[in-house]
C-alpha cells in the first residue's frame, strides 16, 4: 500500500493494465512525452515505448473513431479527452458508433473502449473547463458512465472499465485530483494523504461497476452524490450535523438502484446533489428512479442541489457550485417537512 | 435586399455552387479533359508523396473505349480471373436490380444501388487480400459479393427476416461479417474512416500484416470524420487506403456543394502529405492498379493512400428519391466514360477470352441465380407489419451491453418478452 492522489492512483490503474496486457494503449492530446496536462500519462512513454502511450492530433473526433477502430480489431484503448469540456467533436463517434456497434452488428463487433475525461468545476477554468456532461453519457443506450471520488476508487474502477467489453465513459472530477475538496473554497485543502481512501495497493485490484458505496450512514436523509460532490455532501452533513446518509454512486449507469432504494426507505428523504445543470440533468434520472421506487416512503419532496442552468461562469464560480450551505439547507428543507 | 439604391458601392455578392444542367437540360460535359488512357506514368510505390502531386489533378486511365489496355498501369490479371470479375459486376447489378424492385413491392423498407460503380469495390476487392479489412460506406456491397458471401444472407438482412444475420436491427444494406473483413455499416456518413485508420493502426502495432481499405463518398468528404482521418492516417503513417467514391451526385447535391468546382477530390491528399491517386472509376483494370499500388505502398510500412475514383452514380441515391427530380435523365447514358460492365465486356472480347455468347449467358444465369436465391429468401420472410417468430420481443434488448443491465431487464420485464 501507498498514499496516492488520484492522479497518481489513476496512472497506477494504468501503468498496471498496460503491464498486464499488450492489448492496452492509451493515447490523447499530450498524454506521450508530457504525460498529460493533469500527468495522469506520466513516465508511461518512457517505461512502455511510444506505439503504447503516445501523442494525438488536436482533434477529439479522430481520437474517438481511431479509437474504435482499434477497438474492434481487438485492442482495448484508453484515450484521454483532455477536458471533458472538448469532448464534443466525439460525441457522434461515441453515441452512433462505440454505443451501438455490438447492437447493430448482432455481437459481430465490439467496442472495448475507455474513454477518459477529467470534467467539473472549482478550479477557475471558465465555461470551457468546467463542465460535467454526465447526463449527455447516460441518456445512451450503450455506453456505462463511471466517475470515482476517491484514488482507491479510481484506481479500482478505471481498471475494471479497462477490462469491460463495453465502452466505458470515465469521468474524472478533476477539483479533487489532488485532494478532497469539501466544498468551501475559502478554507485550508487538504491532501489526499490525510484521507483514509488515499491508501491504494501496488498492484492489480478491481472495484466492480454499478455498486454504489455508502460513505456515511444516517437515518434522517439519503443525499445522492459522485466525484467532487461526495466530499461536499459529506462536508455539509459534517457541518450541519444533520444524520444524513451519503451515497457515493461511482456508477452512473448500470446504477446501484438496490442501494439507493433501501437507503431511501430507511430515511424517507433524499437530497440530490451534482455540478452539472439541473434541467434534465443526471439528478432528474435519480428524482425520477427514487420517486417510482419509493414513493410510499417518502416524507418530503425529493430535493436536487445542482449547477443553475447557465453556462459555467468564471468570477461567479462559487455561487454557481453547490456548496455545503445550499445542501445544507436542501436537506434541512426535506428533513423538517 | 430589393432597394439597390442601398446597396454599398462595394457589396460583396455570396456564391452559391449550382450544376450545370438540371432536369430539362442537356448534359452537359463541355471543357472537361481528361488524359488519354495509357499515359499516366506509374511511379514507383516508395515514391515520396510530395512528388505525387500531379496525380491528383489528372486521371489515371488505362482501357480505352475501344477496349485495349494500355500503358504502364496495365495491371497482369489472369483470363479467368478477368472473368470473374465481369461474372461479380453482372452478379452485384442482378441483385441490385432484384432488390430494388423487391422494395418497389413492398417486401422490404429500403434498398441502394451501386448501378454504374460495380467496377470500384469489385476490383478494389480482387486487387486487395482477401483478410485486408474493409470499412465501406453503404455502396460496396460488391466487396461481400466479390468475397463470396453468400447471397441469400445478404438478401436476409435485406428483408429483416429470421435468417438475418443482423437480427432485424439495421436497415437494408448495413451488412456487417467480420470473418469476411467487412465492418458494420453505420448510415451515418464519414464515421467508418478514422475507424479504418484505427484498425489500420492496430494492424501496424501488433505487427500483423494486414491492412485497412475504406471508401466514402465524395459529398461526405465535407464531414469533420474525413478530415480526423486524412489527418491521423498521415501523422501515423497508417496501412489504409482511403477511397472517395466520386459519383458525382449526394442525393441531389452536385459534388461544387462538397468543393468540387475548385479542385479535385484526390487533391485533399495534398495538404496531408498523402499520395493522391485520381482515377476513372470505371475502368476496372485502372481501379485495380491503382489499388495494388497503394496496397503494396501499405505492405512496405509506407503509409496511406487517399484515392478518387471518377465515377458516376447511374441510379438514384436510393429507393427513397427520384434523380428525375434534380438532375438530368440522359447524364447516366452520356457519361463520357462509360459503363464499366460494358467496357471490362468489351476488353475481355478484344482479348478473344469472352464473346457476346459467353455474356449473354452469364447475365441469363446470375439472374437466374438471383431470382431462384430470392425465391428462397423470401420462403424464410420479408419484411412485414409484425417481426419473425426468432426475433423475440426479448431479443430487443440483448447486445446493448455484454451483459444485460437491470434497467433493461426491468424495461423487457415491462414489455412482458
Amino acid at each position: 500500500m501507498a498514499s496516492m492522489t488520484m492522479i497518481q492512483a489513476l496512472n497506477s490503474a494504468l501503468d498496471t493494465m498496460m503491464e498486464r496486457d499488450p492489448n492496452v494503449l492509451t493515447f490523447g492530446e499530450d498524454v506521450g512525452y508530457f504525460g498529460g496536462v493533469f500527468k495522469v500519462t506520466e513516465h508511461l512513454q518512457q517505461k512502455y515505448g511510444k506505439k503504447r502511450c503516445f501523442d494525438a492530433p488536436i482533434n477529439e473526433n479522430g481520437i474517438a473513431g481511431v479509437a474504435v477502430g482499434m477497438a474492434s480489431y481487438g485492442l482495448r484503448p484508453v484515450i484521454e479527452i483532455q477536458f471533458a469540456d472538448y469532448m464534443y467533436p466525439a460525441y457522434d463517434q461515441l453515441v452512433s458508433e462505440a454505443a451501438r456497434i455490438r447492437y447493430r452488428s448482432a455481437g459481430d463487433f465490439t467496442v472495448p473502449i475507455t474513454v477518459r475525461m477529467p470534467y467539473g468545476g472549482g478550479i477557475r477554468g471558465g465555461q470551457t473547463h468546467s463542465q460535467s456532461p454526465e447526463a449527455l453519457f447516460t441518456h445512451v443506450a450503450g455506453l456505462k458512465t463511471v466517475i470515482p471520488s476517491t484514488p482507491y476508487d479510481a484506481k479500482g474502477l478505471l481498471i475494471a472499465c479497462i477490462e469491460e467489453d463495453d465502452p466505458v465513459i470515465f469521468m474524472e472530477p478533476k477539483r479533487i485530483y489532488n485532494g478532497p475538496f469539501d466544498g468551501f473554497h475559502d478554507r485550508q485543502v487538504s491532501p489526499w494523504s490525510k484521507h483514509p481512501a488515499s491508501e491504494v495497493p501496488e498492484g492489480y485490484y478491481k472495484i466492480p461497476l454499478g455498486k454504489a458505496n455508502i460513505v456515511r450512514a444516517g437515518e434522517a436523509v439519503t443525499v445522492l452524490a459522485y466525484g467532487t460532490m461526495v466530499h461536499v455532501a459529506l462536508a455539509a452533513a459534517i457541518e450541519s450535523g444533520i444524520d444524513a446518509e451519503v451515497i457515493d454512486l461511482r456508477t452512473l449507469l448500470p446504477v446501484d438502484i438496490e442501494t439507493i432504494v433501501t437507503s431511501v426507505e430507511k430515511t424517507g428523504r433524499c437530497v440530490i446533489v451534482h455540478e452539472a445543470t439541473r434541467t434534465s440533468g443526471y439528478g432528474a434520472e435519480l428524482s425520477a428512479l427514487v420517486q417510482e421506487h419509493c414513493f410510499y416512503k417518502l416524507e418530503a419532496p425529493i430535493e436536487r442541489v445542482t449547477g443553475y442552468d447557465t453556462p459555467y461562469p468564471h468570477s461567479l464560480e462559487w455561487e454557481y457550485f453547490p456548496t455545503p450551505p445550499r445542501i445544507i439547507k436542501a436537506m434541512r428543507r426535506v428533513t423538517e417537512a | 435586399m430589393d432597394d439597390m439604391s442601398s446597396r454599398k458601392p462595394n457589396a460583396l455578392d455570396l456564391h452559391v455552387p449550382a450544376p450545370r444542367a438540371r432536369p430539362g437540360d442537356k448534359p452537359d460535359f463541355s471543357g472537361w479533359s481528361f488524359p488519354e488512357p495509357g499515359d499516366t506514368p506509374r511511379p514507383d510505390v516508395d515514391e515520396p508523396a510530395h512528388a505525387l502531386r500531379e496525380y491528383a489533378y489528372g486521371l489515371i486511365r488505362v482501357l480505352d473505349m475501344e477496349g485495349n489496355a494500355l500503358g504502364p498501369w496495365t495491371p497482369q490479371i489472369a483470363p479467368e480471373k478477368l472473368r470473374r470479375a465481369i461474372k461479380y459486376m453482372l452478379l452485384t447489378r442482378a441483385y441490385d436490380e432484384r432488390m430494388h424492385r423487391a422494395q418497389r413491392q413492398g417486401k422490404t423498407s429500403f434498398y441502394m444501388q451501386c448501378l454504374g460503380e460495380e467496377a470500384i469495390a469489385i476490383a478494389q476487392t480482387m486487387a486487395l487480400n482477401p483478410d485486408d479489412m474493409c470499412f465501406p460506406s453503404y455502396r460496396q456491397q460488391g466487396i461481400l459479393i466479390a468475397r463470396d458471401y453468400p447471397l441469400i444472407d445478404m438478401m436476409h438482412q435485406i428483408y429483416s427476416n429470421a435468417s438475418d444475420p443482423m437480427k432485424g436491427r439495421q436497415l437494408p444494406v448495413m451488412y456487417s461479417s467480420k470473418k469476411d473483413g467487412f465492418f458494420t455499416i453505420s448510415g451515418n456518413l464519414a464515421t467508418q474512416v478514422p475507424q479504418a485508420v484505427g484498425w489500420a493502426m492496430a494492424s501496424a502495432y501488433s505487427g500483423d500484416g494486414r491492412i485497412a481499405s475504406t471508401w466514402l463518398g465524395e459529398g461526405s468528404t465535407a464531414e469533420g470524420d474525413f478530415h480526423a482521418a486524412m489527418t491521423f492516417a498521415a501523422v501515423y503513417k497508417a496501412p489504409v487506403i482511403i477511397n472517395v467514391v466520386n459519383n458525382q451526385w449526394a442525393i441531389s447535391s452536385f459534388s461544387g456543394i462538397a468543393g468540387g468546382d475548385n479542385t479535385t477530390f484526390a487533391a485533399k491528399g495534398v495538404g496531408y502529405g498523402m499520395p493522391p491517386l485520381r482515377v476513372d472509376g470505371n475502368d476496372f483494370l485502372a481501379v485495380y492498379a491503382v489499388t495494388q499500388w497503394a496496397a503494396e505502398r501499405a505492405r512496405n510500412n509506407l503509409g496511406p493512400t487517399l484515392i478518387e475514383h471518377f465515377s458516376y452514380r447511374a441510379g438514384p441515391h436510393s429507393t427513397s428519391d427520384d434523380p428525375a427530380r434534380y438532375r438530368p435523365g440522359e447524364e447516366a447514358r452520356l457519361w463520357p466514360l462509360g459503363d464499366p460492365i460494358e467496357r471490362l465486356k468489351t476488353h475481355l472480347i478484344s482479348l478473344g477470352e469472352w464473346s457476346e455468347e459467353q455474356h449473354k449467358a452469364a447475365q441469363e444465369e446470375v439472374v437466374e441465380t438471383v431470382r431462384a436465391t430470392g425465391r428462397e429468401a423470401e420462403k424464410v420472410g420479408v419484411l412485414g407489419p409484425e417481426a419473425p417468430a426468432t426475433h423475440t420481443r426479448a431479443s430487443m434488448f440483448e447486445d446493448v451491453y455484454s451483459e444485460l443491465p437491470w434497467h433493461l431487464r426491468q424495461q423487457r420485464d415491462e414489455h412482458g418478452a
